[in-house]
């Protein structure tokens, strides 16, 4: 009986994950998805406390107590943080994953193994790999995007890198067969956390080469591996909710890595074993290039005077917060009866959709908001590109030079544009290390400066001249 | 008869102790839940992905389930404990994934208050 029922209500919380996903295809429908995810949450975790195996209370509520204390502040970050926050959570995710098939080995193991037959040990090897190369992998992920100081930023190569992250992965493979084989072995609950250790270590070693520019696809590999580590525990414990709700978010992060490698003209394996930082110094500022730089009066005058002004947002939007202003700016303009789009690139920050809620956040409205495929048919016809923080995504090099480690990406045509302004804080080249030859175009002029105060300056021109007519 | 059905409850019962769970179909929840995922999860609006991600994050917390069981057993100490951790990960997940993906969601609109159309 009581089987049945929760059984009963697992089938349910399964049917209301389904929806939750369902619900957001449209941002009219989202929140309903929440309300959805967060019941059928609600009814998973009664229905498996209320099972008589379950004797022991009090950790139980103090670890979700623990759990709010600290998502709760989690969830308040500022949305520039949400690529470090979202790969936080994929740590969080393998780390218990790791740690319920850790738990769950050891106990069947003093239990006498009876449980350990090759099916449960195969999933609790899947579970306890995936788990901890994610919990580190995505630490590691985390640590860049939030720029703390001991974790290089860029990426770091050395040679026979792929050889010892594949050696790595092969000895920890192997060490996993032999205990799959022999899981009551003497010296198996020795080896188990040889396993765990090389699991750790791959995570880091497996970040470690990976730039700025390639977190989106990064992020959301390792939101895959999170997905398919709770699949392994499902595996592990018999619990189809697990399998089902695990292969919802394994789901979601392979393709979303699908969507970011298409973006990028990469495939994953460029992504994860070809770090940007090979090629990039191929090459350099070619002499006789110059920056054509332009004054906020100039610019104003010209952004007042088009009809339709497309803005490219990009990371540096990210860092300068800019945001807001840009809003302002997009007030300004539409006064004026001026047209304003956004040119989003799948790829452009450091999430996918990272642009998007940025922009939301500012109360741009998402119909406004254009995926760059859909805007470049536009671009002739636009009268100023305003590229902000953007630059890889924006580089017409990408379409002709085939030794460039950008070509075949998908940009957003801004050189198409009648006059191109872009906004960069300095002369150095971007993430990728590569320069732009957007900046040196005929119609390019460049406003030099922080975007937020660029930004800024140029609502204040606007603001000052509509004052005068 | 009865002996017969005594024989198949026997028979029964020992298929069922030779195979303690059945790994078979949760292989098939696993494939088809994949493809039940590929489909809902293309058609979501490319506005929506981070929010997205967010959202997957907090469901796959749905961990929260097995370290509850680990937790609340009767098991060892250090067992319990590894999964009273496990629990505070998950839960950590499920409170900020869908905190933050509300938080988000909010903020897509079609247009601004006071806006004159």
């Amino acid at each position: 009986m009581m089987v049945s029922i929760v059984q009963l209500t697992y089938l349910i919380a399964a049917a209301l994950f389904v929806f939750a996903l369902h619900w957001m295809n449209d941002p009219k429908t989202a929140r309903r998805g929440v309300f959805s995810g967060v019941a059928a949450m609600l009814l998973a975790v009664l229905a498996t406390w209320i099972q008589p195996v379950v004797v022991h209370h009090g950790w139980i509520i103090l670890a979700i107590i623990a759990g709010f204390a600290v998502g709760i502040p989690l969830s308040m970050v500022p949305l520039t943080a949400v690529p470090q926050r979202t790969a936080l959570s994929h740590a969080f995710g393998g780390l218990a994953a790791g740690l319920v098939g850790t738990a769950k080995y050891y106990l069947w193991y003093g239990e006498g193994g009876g449980e350990l037959s090759v099916f449960r040990m195969t999933a609790i090897m899947a579970e306890i790999i995936l788990g901890y190369l994610t919990f580190t992998g995505s630490l590691m992920a985390a640590g860049k995007l939030q720029e703390v100081k001991w974790i290089p930023q860029r990426p770091v190569t050395y040679r026979g890198q792929n050889v010892m992250n594949i050696g790595l992965l092969v000895v920890a493979a192997a060490i996993g067969l032999w205990l799959i084989i022999n899981p009551t072995d003497l010296l198996a609950p020795k080896l188990f956390p040889v396993v765990i250790g090389l699991a750790l270590v791959f995570g880091v070693l497996l970040v470690i080469p990976i730039g700025g520019a390639d977190m989106p696809t990064v992020i959301s590999i390792l939101n895959s591996y999170a997905g398919l580590s709770a699949v392994a525990m499902g595996f592990v414990l018999d619990n189809k909710l697990l399998i089902t709700a695990g292969a919802l978010d394994g789901s979601s992060g392979l393709i979303l890595s699908i969507i970011m490698c298409r973006a990028m003209n990469r495939s994953f394996v460029n992504v994860l074993f070809g770090a940007f930082g090979q090629v990039q110094q191929a090459k350099q500022l070619e002499a006789g290039k110059v920056y054509k730089p332009e004054t906020i009066e100039g610019a104003a005058q010209v952004l007042e005077q088009a009809n339709l002004v497309v803005i490219v947002p990009g990371y540096g939007m990210a860092v300068a917060q800019a945001q807001h202003k840009v809003r302002e700016l997009y007030d300004q303009l539409k006064k004026r009866g001026v047209t304003v789009k956004f040119a989003i690139h799948p790829v452009a920050g450091r999430m996918p959709g990272h642009m998007n809620v940025l922009l939301a956040e500012a109360d741009i409205p998402y119909t406004d908001l254009v995926e760059s495929s859909d805007i470049n048919s536009d671009m002739p016809q636009c009268d100023v590109a305003l590229v902000v923080g953007a630059n890889d995504v924006v580089n017409p090099v990408a379409r002709y030079d085939k030794t460039s480690p950008i070509y075949g990406m998908p940009i957003i045509d801004a050189d198409k544009a009648k006059t191109v302004y872009a906004i960069k804080r300095s002369t150095r080249p971007g993430f990728a290390g590569i320069d732009n030859e957007l900046y040196f175009s005929d119609r390019t002029w460049m406003l030099f400066g922080d975007a937020k105060k660029v930004i800024g300056d140029l609502v204040k021109q606007l603001s000052d001249t509509g004052g005068i007519h | 008869m009865m002996t017969l059905l005594a024989q198949v409850a026997e028979a029964a019962q020992a298929a069922h102790a030779e195979q303690p769970f059945d790994y078979w179909s949760m292989v098939f929840v696993f494939l088809l839940s994949t493809f039940i995922g590929i489909g809902v999860i293309r058609r979501v609006s490319r506005l929506l992905h981070t929010p997205l991600m967010s959202i997957t994050n907090a469901i796959s917390a749905i961990a929260v389930v097995g370290s509850i069981i680990v937790t609340g057993s009767d098991y060892p100490t250090e067992i319990r404990l590894m999964g009273a951790v496990a629990l505070f990960a998950s839960m950590t997940n499920i409170v900020s994934g869908f905190l933050i993906t509300d938080r988000m969601l909010k903020m897509f609109k079609t247009s601004r208050e006071g806006d004159q159309k």
